[in-house]
């Protein structure tokens, strides 16, 4: 068995451990760092319900070596909110019922907010596209897009508002 | 499911790299984007000793034109595919192909030298590179080989590669004018493998196709060139009828295995479509 150091940003703190080279990147996200907010759900590189950022791109963090994300910056669900106060995305996923039993959502906003930070102003079928990677068993998925429209506008308007 | 044990290994240079594979032979495993070799591992379908992760080592990733050729390093991720306008703007083949592998959040780690080094028959770039006649350089301690496309798949899994050898590049050749290219992929739903794919290259002078590649994705244990369909375009007139002819040709050479995507002659009838639908893309491509 080989054992390494991992070092890696996770939401902005720096966290050093002693790990397992099989260990993925999930596992360490959950359970050494005991941020739960990254679902498991195929478990087989399908449902990205375990989608997290590394270095701002969207991965799916069961189909990482925890040491492949050495030295790189994950961001999770649980780093998504500032200062207490919802992301214009967890704010649309309310206001438009974009989850119902909420196994996906993590990944989902994951997703959307890689999606958003590349195309501020994505069409319907953008946000379909960028989601495809992801997947639910509720909603039907027109809630979902609602909610990234939402997110869009309301992450636009607060830029205008900035200029 | 986690996987077996290994010892892990990041070395920074090609170098480095290409000493551990030597000293590990067959027991060591080059980790890429690790999106088909990771979940080969967590079924135990794959039990490598050694991991040798190659995602530290900087200049293997790239996309740029030289002498002629379309270059891509190894670890280019996919989705530096879909978002590179010279391979949008030039490369059509390419560019279809990139959109319908697997789906956006394994395009960011699925890279193009993993997709073809694990000469897999149901992987999309294969059969594309076949089609383009694209060369892989191949480097081992005896230093780098150019290893063309058409030797390079010689088995179910198995590629032309020697254990201590490293994929550092494809390069394609950039086509002539009145050039055109498409790759046609049907599948079930995003993120599916396909139930038959075709990707074509072809040139054109006027009406007569005066050079053609076809090549087909998951229809056959290893990836492979529609030869007799080949035969029955290139120096043609193309018309309608001749394009039934090298579908039905590209239909019947294939050697699909029935499954969950389909019996047999299903996914014959659907290369036999696709290569038609193929063809009448790149045609209006080339022109
Ligand atoms: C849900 C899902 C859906 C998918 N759908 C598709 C699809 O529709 N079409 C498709 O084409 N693919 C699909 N894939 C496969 C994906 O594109 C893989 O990532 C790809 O086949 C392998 O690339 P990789 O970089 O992940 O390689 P890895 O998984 O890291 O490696 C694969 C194999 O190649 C070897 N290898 C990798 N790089 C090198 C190198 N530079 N030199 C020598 N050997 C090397 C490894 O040792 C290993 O044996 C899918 C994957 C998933 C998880
Ligand atoms: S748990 Fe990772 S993709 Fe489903
Ligand atoms: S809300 Fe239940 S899976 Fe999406």
């Amino acid at each position: 068995m080989s054992k390494h150091t991992v070092t890696m940003t996770v939401n902005g703190t720096k966290y050093t451990r002693e790990i397992e080279s099989r260990l993925l990147l999930v596992h360490f996200i959950r359970e050494d760092l005991e941020l739960t907010g990254t679902h498991i759900g195929c478990d087989t590189t399908n449902c990205g319900a375990c989608t997290v950022l590394m270095d701002g791109f969207t991965v799916k963090s069961c189909t990482v070596f925890a040491m492949t994300a050495n030295g790189k910056s994950i961001e999770t669900i649980e780093g998504v909110a500032q200062n207490g106060a919802l992301h214009p995305l967890q704010e649309g996923f309310w206001e438009k019922h974009g989850l119902q039993c909420g196994y996906c959502t993590p990944g989902m906003i994951m997703s959307a907010k890689h999606l958003l930070s590349n195309n501020p102003n994505p069409t319907e079928d953008e946000i379909r596209w960028g989601l495809s990677g992801n997947l639910c068993r509720c909603t039907g998925y027109n809630k979902i897009v609602e909610a990234v429209q939402y997110a869009a506008e309301k992450m636009s308007a607060e830029q205008e508002q900035d200029a | 499911m986690i996987t077996g044990q290994f010892t892990y290994f990041a070395p920074t240079t090609i170098e480095e790299a290409i000493q551990l594979l030597d000293e590990h032979g067959f027991e060591a495993k080059i980790l890429a984007g690790g999106q088909s070799l990771i979940p080969a591992m967590r079924f135990r379908l794959s039990q490598p000793g050694v991991i040798i992760d190659i995602n530290g080592i900087d200049g293997l990733s790239g996309i740029r034109e030289e002498d002629g050729n379309l270059v891509i390093g190894a670890l280019t991720r996919e989705s530096m595919l879909e978002g590179s306008h010279l391979v949008q703007s030039r490369y059509p083949l390419l560019a279809d192909a990139a959109t319908v592998i697997a789906d956006p959040v394994v395009r960011n780690m699925a890279t193009v030298g993993g997709n073809i080094a694990h000469a897999d028959p149901a992987n999309d770039h294969p059969a594309v590179m076949l089609a383009y006649n694209a060369e892989v350089t191949a480097v081992g301690p005896n230093g780098a080989r150019t290893i063309a496309i058409d030797d390079f798949f010689v088995d179910f899994f198995e590629n032309a590669m020697e254990d201590n050898e490293i994929l550092t590049e494809i390069r394609i050749p950039t086509p002539a004018s009145n050039s055109g290219g498409a790759y046609i992929k049907l599948e079930r739903k995003v993120g599916d493998y396909a139930i038959s794919a075709v990707a074509v290259q072809l040139t054109m002078n006027g009406d007569t196709c005066i050079a053609a590649r076809i090549a087909l994705t998951n229809v056959n244990p290893v990836p492979m060139r529609a030869e007799n369909a080949e035969r029955a375009l290139v120096g043609m007139t193309v018309t309608d009828d001749v394009i039934e002819t090298v579908g039905e040709e590209a239909g019947a050479e294939c050697d699909p295995s029935p499954d969950l995507r389909g019996s047999i002659d299903y996914k014959r009838d659907i290369t036999r479509v696709l290569t038609k639908r193929a063809i009448n893309l790149a045609i209006e491509r080339a022109h």
